[in-house]
Order: C-alpha cells, then sequence, then structure tokens
C-alpha cells in the first residue's frame, strides 16, 4: 500500500471499521513508514484525550423526572388513543403468531429446554440492569474499597461472590447489591468502565457449560459458568470490552469457599 | 415516515394516552434506558444545559408519539435520531449567533495528509477541548461524540445522523483533522 491510500485509511483503521485485510496492510506499513506512523500516533492520541477527557453528560434529575411523568402520562388513558394503532399492532401480532407456528415447530422439539432456561436467565438478568439504572437503585452498599462491598455480601447471601476491584485495568468497582433472579437471591456487583455500568449477577451453579454471548435491547450480556459460580454480566459496553472484562473477572478467581 | 397520527389528541404538547400498557413497557425497556446518551448527545450538540434538557424532553414526546411506528431492536439508534434531529432542528432557529467554522460536507484536496499540525500537547487542559469542541459544526460534533462518547459504529452512526456509511467516515476523518487544528491554536491567537 502506497502513503497516500495508507494515510485516505487511518480513520477507519483507528476506528476498528477496515476489513481484516486492509487493516492488516495498513499495520504493515505503518511499522515501516514513520511518517504515516506519525500521523497516525497524532490521530490516535487526539481519539484517546477526548475520550478521557470530556465527561459523559449523564440526563439530570429533574430531566428524569420530565421524562418519566411524561411517559407515565403516555401510558394512561387508553381509551384518548386512537383505534388505529392498535390495529395494526394486532395485525403484526398474527403475522409473528403464523410464523412461529411454521418455523417453531421444528426447533422446539431440538432445543427449546435448555434454551428457555439460559434465555430466561438472560432476559431476567436484562431487566435488573435496567431497573437499577432507572430507579436510582443501583447500589445497596456503594464503596470503591473490595473488602467493604465482600463482608457486607456475608450473612444475606449462602455463598460468597469474588470480589476484585479492577481500577488499575480501567474497571472500577462501585458497590454492590442483592438482587433477584430465577427465583433466588442473587449478588450483584456494580462496575464501570469508562461511562459504561457493568452488572455482574453472581449466584452457585454446579453445571458447567461453555460460555454464551448475547444481545437484548441493545444490552451485551455474557454468561459464564465457572468453578461452580454463575456469572451474568450486562452492560451497554460494546462487546469487545465486555468479553475482555469477563475474562478478567473469572480470572480473578474462584471464590473462595 | 411517522405511521400514526394524532391530531386531536388531548394534550397536544404532550403525549397523554399515546401507549398502551404492553407499548409502555416495552418503551420502558427499549428507550427509556438511553436517556443518559439521549441527553449527552444533546448536551455536546446544543451545549446549553437547559436548551438541551429542553430538547431532549420534546425528543422523548415525539418518540413516544412514534413509538408504535418503532419496528427496530434498536432503541438506542432510534431515540439519538429523533434527538439529533431535534436539536439540529433547534440549532437551526437560533444558528444567527453561531460562531463555528462552517460546515462543508466536501473534502478539500490535502486534508487527509499528514497534516502540518503540531503535535498536541501532551495533557490539553479540559475547558481547551470544549471550547475547540465548541468551534467545530454540529455535523463534526455529533459523529465525535457518537464515536468517542458512545461508542457506536460507523453504522450506528450512519443510522442515527441519516447518512451513508462513507459519510460518517469522511466526517470524522474532518472532525478529527479540525479539532486538532484548532487546538493547536494557541489559546488567544485564533478565532
Amino acid at each position: 500500500m502506497e502513503c497516500r491510500e495508507v494515510l485516505d485509511r487511518l480513520t477507519p483503521f483507528l476506528d476498528n471499521e477496515l476489513d481484516p485485510v486492509a487493516s492488516r496492510e495498513v499495520s504493515r506499513h505503518l511499522e515501516s513508514c514513520p511518517t504515516c506512523a506519525a500521523a497516525f500516533a497524532r490521530q490516535k492520541q487526539l481519539s484517546e484525550t477526548m475520550r478521557h477527557g470530556l465527561e459523559y453528560q449523564r440526563a439530570p434529575e429533574l430531566l428524569r423526572a420530565r421524562v418519566l411523568r411524561d411517559v407515565r402520562a403516555a401510558g394512561r388513558g387508553d381509551a384518548a388513543r386512537a383505534p388505529r394503532a392498535t390495529g395494526l399492532a394486532w395485525r403484526w401480532v398474527s403475522v409473528a403468531a403464523s410464523l412461529v407456528v411454521v418455523t417453531g415447530g421444528v426447533w422446539l422439539a431440538t432445543s427449546l429446554p435448555y434454551m428457555a432456561a439460559r434465555d430466561g436467565v438472560i432476559r431476567e438478568a436484562v431487566s435488573s440492569h435496567v431497573r437499577s439504572l432507572m430507579a436510582n437503585h443501583l447500589t445497596d452498599v456503594a464503596s470503591t474499597d473490595q473488602h467493604t462491598v465482600k463482608p457486607w455480601f456475608a450473612g444475606k447471601l449462602d455463598f460468597s461472590p469474588p470480589v476484585t476491584d479492577f481500577a488499575a485495568a480501567g474497571d472500577s468497582l462501585v458497590g454492590g447489591r442483592l438482587d433477584y433472579l430465577q427465583g433466588r437471591t442473587v449478588a450483584a456487583l456494580v462496575y464501570r468502565h469508562r461511562k459504561h455500568t457493568i452488572n455482574v449477577f453472581v449466584w452457585p451453579d454446579a453445571h458447567e457449560a461453555a460460555s454464551i454471548a448475547a444481545t437484548r435491547q441493545g444490552f451485551h450480556v455474557i454468561l459464564e459458568k465457572h468453578a461452580g459460580m454463575a456469572y451474568c454480566i450486562v452492560s451497554d459496553l460494546n462487546p469487545i470490552e465486555l468479553a475482555a472484562f469477563a475474562r478478567k473477572f473469572t480470572a480473578a478467581g474462584a471464590p473462595p469457599r | 415516515m411517522p405511521p400514526v397520527t394524532h391530531e386531536q389528541a388531548p394534550d397536544p404538547a404532550g403525549a397523554h394516552g399515546y401507549l398502551s400498557r404492553r407499548e409502555m413497557d416495552r418503551f420502558n425497556e427499549c428507550v427509556l434506558p438511553y436517556l443518559d446518551a439521549a441527553y449527552n448527545l444533546a448536551h455536546y450538540l446544543i451545549r446549553d444545559p437547559h436548551e438541551a434538557e429542553d430538547a431532549v424532553q420534546e425528543a422523548f414526546l415525539r418518540a413516544i408519539r412514534h413509538f408504535a411506528g418503532f419496528r427496530g431492536v434498536d432503541g438506542r439508534t432510534w431515540l439519538l435520531s429523533i434527538v439529533r434531529n431535534t436539536c439540529f432542528t433547534q440549532l437551526r432557529r437560533r444558528r444567527s449567533g453561531a460562531n463555528t467554522i462552517e460546515f462543508e460536507e466536501q473534502m478539500h484536496s490535502g486534508d487527509e495528509q499528514a497534516g502540518p499540525e503540531t503535535d498536541l500537547a501532551h495533557t490539553i487542559a479540559v475547558e481547551r477541548l470544549h471550547e475547540g469542541l465548541g468551534q467545530l459544526a454540529a455535523e463534526f460534533r455529533e459523529v465525535l461524540v457518537l464515536r468517542e462518547l458512545e461508542g457506536l459504529s460507523y453504522k450506528e452512526i450512519a443510522d442515527v445522523a441519516g447518512v451513508p456509511i462513507g459519510t460518517v467516515m469522511s466526517r470524522l476523518a474532518r472532525a478529527r483533522k479540525q479539532l486538532s487544528v484548532v487546538l493547536a491554536v494557541q489559546p488567544g491567537e485564533g478565532a
């Protein structure tokens, strides 16, 4: 690749949006061309400066209250709403239902019991994650100190969740709370990665299973079972960084018993 | 595009009675969690906290009114596209006083060369960064915020801004270029 072509591709290269072949060619060129490498370093530095220097602006409480009020008002007075919309919705339901009948039969017979169980966990975990962000109930114990958070769970749970702070690696512990998944009490550990909140739900589970990654309602979920514990990790963080967090979290330890 | 119109709504400014119970649950699940993302984008586009709050509230009202027509899976890009349209309308209304560098979609030749911009100091004061960002056209701030703070892919940014992916790429390239030039100018020197 010529310098000209490389310079044209620096932006998507920086953003991981180049196809693998082009991406390899660009990195090979950067290794041998100091001029292009310097241009790339400048772009990368600017991008990192923005990521770290610009504050993610969270919605002020008053705005949250205004929006929630509007949503509640929108949910009232079903009588006032145009019946057309409902008609349309029902038409979609019937189309969807017939599709389910046709394709569902085969799928049901083969994989339903297993998938339904793990789907239930994922769905409930995402709902809990959303609730924890909305209701201002992120943590029962707010502390960045793992030696405060871990003992807090003792006496409230019949197991001891692993609690490690990864602040040095960019994932700082925010706190913990009790939550419910699949009818049992679980530990919820809360981390923050840059501006993203990560909920880690932990409960004992003797069955070993391969790790599963899923996306629900725009949230990314990783379900891991490891050394007698199940971990369900939920966040709006991008899947790549979330997977890196999951690896770190499960590697940080089989829970001491 | 909006599939349902409600001319004779009881509360023309609000969205009273627009959602069925089930739709409200779905709205709470798919759209409401992105309130922070909505405010973050509005804040950086409009650059006035109060006006940004108003824009976000207005955007949510629009989202509620048009929710029956939302068939997608990604509530975040759907909401953010409504937020950005609301913000751009608001910005256009007060365009007069803006002291931003004029927005041009076209690349100038030489824009992509390893430019003469000096190396950025290792630490740029946060205020300088905000100030520099403020000098860029809203179209450039938009792609930078969606990419660097919201972490969206080019495809997702394209969905939000309603432009092709190639345009997202060239806007990002130009936005970064302009920002680095603006930041390289010593405070007080530039416009």
